[in-house]
């Protein structure tokens, strides 16, 4: 994989060049950078043994660069607080145990909870690049619908209003690179547009 | 508004101190949790933060990963608690079965503390979000694991592991850390621990702490301290563990003059990745899945005629070892073994088990649903860590006292050892660890603290010998890199230190292990800077690695029985006479002889805690 690579270089020749790196297994998410043109995470892209061809690394497009391949993710971060990712249940569950859901209730979050914060999706996106100051990006997006799907979450209204703004939620543009470059294979554009959706009905769709 | 704030903007203007390039910022709370993210500790981390948080307590969280990153995110099979979701269950059950796994090495009023505590652990995590996986009545889905009984090893498998599909870690962390974002809980993430902070009468004060962004120092004044930083997988060539799991916590214990527990039992998990190291959980086996030998044999049956593929971990690691040993392994050089998942239904795999088919894809390209997957037993866990009693708070033998507690100093998680896992920790027991461990910290800190204490002067010189240890470090200009430092130690620790232990291989490890500790003067580092300085951080990492190490090594070649994960195969049996006791190790880098590693012991807490629980007599393992 590409992180073994970039560890041999670290190792072997150059003990300065600096990044995250963590799980080395693609659950962590600390090792999202920009490989030859495209997000993903470093641990679970294969190496181009073409050796004709030079494989370019770099850091996550449009973020502050601290040093080497290390981006700044404070934005990020402060945007996924902001959208409250935590459950707010209506009260404590009837019989002081669990809440109670139905496997195809559950089943809803799945392609949602597996996220791992990695920005791959938001550093790929033309309207986050312009405006992520305003624009809440795809991550946060994603889990808005996360808990507004959740069959024991009880703020829906709440988590719509919350998003419901011309540059927060309005201006994803359906560019889809989000989707595409998602190491895990979820799908933010999809949760996106149904969050615009619920908008529109006035009601959680999905 | 992009930009993080700077670091004086928290409180507690910079000053220069000791050494002109290191500024110090001072900061002061009523309790602060290190290591939000490492290894299995992050959840307690989190979970401690959050408890703290919610009893008022000014709380800050140091880590040196985002919380999210740390390697709590990658235990995938479950939590254990007697919910009795899927049939009849009892915690005394559980807590029957924690001891036998732990080959009576555990302390049982900390079993009893945490099998007793797990179901209201387990109901406060999904009540929190967790999405765990669902039953048809709705309630949360529990899995069969490796070691768990009914009625005292009288009624067959357990159904007591709480599952998330195969995620539930990641799942657990990224519920945890979204309970801290709603309790505005202090994050100070991608903060290097350095050292505690100590004063004359052994109490912690704090520690210290660089500041990865900008190297900037950091004091942190509190009345208590809660070391939640992991284990340290990465002391040996081939682990689960990531990347930084490399002992911090463990290493700062030590460096104050405090003894670390029971490391000699390391946990080899028995199917990790042939080559790639990656974790495929117990829990595939759990759903269904056979281990088979070049023969095509379900040789567990031999090994463990009951439990069969889902014995104690320690069990099936051997059993694969000896197979590969007698010649029936698999692949060209017949070193390693298959899992099967292949018989099982393919809808089963994509809801249960998604995670480790994807990973089993990229890492050994297989499909699961075609293919075994090629596994060895891999290092995985450590039972051992910072001693302390079941309010998480660290002991150390003091005037005859052997859990003499010393103040302003917890400890949680991999990082600890209280001793809930003994001599071998059953699967699904250590998020539980996190969580009910994690909690018992902030409720101790709850009982023993008012929030807004006034807090006593730091000693003057607080901090003083870290800051020239690092300053020496990041100029250090020997012979040998970090990385070769690191890949020397970590074979010695793979070849000498393994599933199977000799008086040879130990004595040998010992000699090695404490050459390879000598050879750390002559390091050589090539990043000079203060900004994100991994070079740095890696070479303190290894500081702490070799510790660890150094003192793994020394207590194995003490210890002269078999017990749990510690395997002799010149010591077959167990040997309760002689050896129920915890191993204590001190390591001392000014010490100038040979060894820096002094051992001694402490006795097992056999009795239970209360009287609702009986004490469980050792007898002989047999799964």
């Amino acid at each position: 994989m590409v992180l073994d690579v970039l560890l041999k270089i670290k190792d072997e020749q150059d003990g300065t060049l600096s990044l995250r790196r963590s799980c080395r297994e693609g659950i962590c998410g600390s090792c999202a950078m920009n490989i030859d043109g495209q997000n993903g995470l470093a641990c679970l892209t294969k190496v181009d043994r073409n050796t004709s061809t030079v494989t370019r690394v770099a850091p996550l497009p449009h973020l502050f660069v601290v040093k080497d391949l290390v981006v700044d993710l404070s934005n990020f971060y402060a945007q996924y607080k902001s959208v409250k990712p935590y459950l707010q249940p209506a009260g404590p569950p009837p019989d002081g145990r669990e809440y109670r859901q139905s496997r195809e209730e559950r089943a809803k979050l799945d392609r949602l909870y597996e996220c791992i914060l990695c920005a791959c999706c938001s550093a790929s996106c033309p309207s986050y690049w312009w405006s992520e100051d305003k624009y809440l990006g795809p991550a946060a997006l994603l889990h808005t619908y996360r808990w507004m799907i959740d069959s024991r979450d009880a703020a829906q209204a709440e988590r719509l209003a919350n998003v419901n703004d011309q540059y927060k939620l309005w201006r994803c543009h359906t560019i889809m690179n989000c989707t595409h470059f998602c190491p895990k294979g979820l799908n933010p554009g999809k949760a996106i547009a149904q969050i615009k959706q619920s908008v529109e009905a006035g009601r959680v769709v999905g | 508004m992009l930009r993080r704030a700077v670091a004086s903007a928290f409180g507690g203007g910079a000053r220069y101190f000791s050494s002109k390039s290191y500024p110090i910022v001072d900061h002061t709370f009523d309790a602060i949790v290190v290591g939000a993210g490492k290894c299995f500790t992050g959840g307690a981390g989190l979970r401690a933060a959050v408890g703290l948080s919610e009893g008022g307590f000014n709380t800050a969280c140091i880590t040196k990963l985002f919380p999210t990153r740390s390697h709590t995110v990658a235990a995938q099979g479950g939590i254990n608690a007697a919910l009795g979701n899927m049939t009849e269950d009892d915690w005394r059950w559980h807590a029957y079965d924690t001891v036998k796994g732990s080959d009576w090495l555990g302390d049982q009023d900390a079993i009893e503390y945490m099998c007793k505590n797990a179901p209201a652990a387990v109901y406060e995590l999904e009540n929190y979000g967790l999405p765990f996986s669902r039953t048809d009545e709705g309630k949360i889905y529990q899995r069969a694991f490796g070691g768990q009984s009914l009625d005292f090893g009288r009624g067959g498998q357990a159904y007591r592991c709480c599952a998330a599909a195969d995620r539930t870690g990641h799942a657990m962390l990224h519920t945890l850390y979204g309970a801290a974002m709603k309790h505005n809980c202090r994050f100070f993430v991608e903060y290097f621990a350095l050292d505690l902070i100590m004063d004359q009468d052994g109490a912690c004060r704090g520690v210290i702490a660089l500041c990865m962004e900008d190297g900037t120092l950091h004091r942190f004044r509190a009345h208590q301290t809660i070391l939640a930083t992991g284990g340290y997988g990465r002391a040996y060539f081939s682990a689960t563990s990531a990347h930084t799991c490399t002992g911090d916590g463990n290493a700062m214990a030590a460096r104050a003059g405090l003894p670390l527990q029971d490391l000699e039992f390391v946990q080899f998990h028995p199917t990790g990745i042939y080559g790639a190291g990656c974790l495929i959980t117990e829990g595939s086996r759990g759903e269904g899945g056979i281990l088979r030998n070049s023969e095509g044999e379900r040789f567990m049956e031999r090994y463990a005629p009951t439990a069969k593929d889902l014995a104690s971990r320690d069990v099936v690691s051997r059993s694969m070892t000896m197979e590969i040993r007698e010649g029936r392994g698999v692949g060209p050089e017949k070193d390693h073994i298959y899992l099967h998942l292949n018989h099982l239904p393919p809808e089963l795999l994509a809801e249960r088990l998604p995670g480790i088919s994807e990973t089993a894809a990229i890492f050994a390209g297989v499909d699961v649903t075609k293919e075994p997957i090629p596994v060895i037993p891999t290092v995985h866990y450590n039972m051992g860590g910072v001693p302390t009693n079941y309010h998480g708070e660290v002991v150390r033998p003091k005037d005859g006292n052997p859990d003499a507690v010393v103040p302003g100093l917890m400890a949680a998680g991999e990082a600890a050892c209280a001793s809930v896992h003994g001599a071998n920790r059953l699967g699904a027991n250590s998020l539980l660890d996190i969580v009910v461990f994690g909690r018992a910290c902030a409720l101790r800190v709850a009982e023993t603290l008012k929030p807004g204490t006034p807090h006593k002067e730091l000693p003057g010189d607080a901090g003083e010998q870290t800051i020239s240890r690092l300053d020496k470090l990041r100029n250090a200009n020997g012979s040998l890199t970090t990385a070769t430092i690191r890949r020397n130690m970590q074979k010695i620790m793979q070849n000498n230190a393994a599933v199977f232990r000799t008086q040879e291989s130990l004595e040998e490890g010992c000699k090695l292990i404490d050459e390879c500790v000598e050879t750390y003067k002559d390091i050589k580092l090539a990043d000079r800077g203060m900004v994100w300085n991994t070079d740095l951080v890696e070479a303190v990492e290894l500081d702490n690695l070799l510790m660890n190490a150094a003192i793994t090594m020394h207590s194995a070649e003490r210890r002269k029985e078999s017990r749990g994960a510690h395997a002799r195969e010149d010591f077959t049996e167990r040997d309760d006479k002689n050896w129920m006791k915890h191993t204590l190790g001190w390591f001392d880098w000014s010490n100038p002889a040979a060894s820096k590693v002094k051992i001694d012991y402490r006795p097992v807490h056999m009795q239970p805690l209360t009287s609702d629980m009986e004490h469980i007599p050792p007898k002989a393992r047999v799964y």
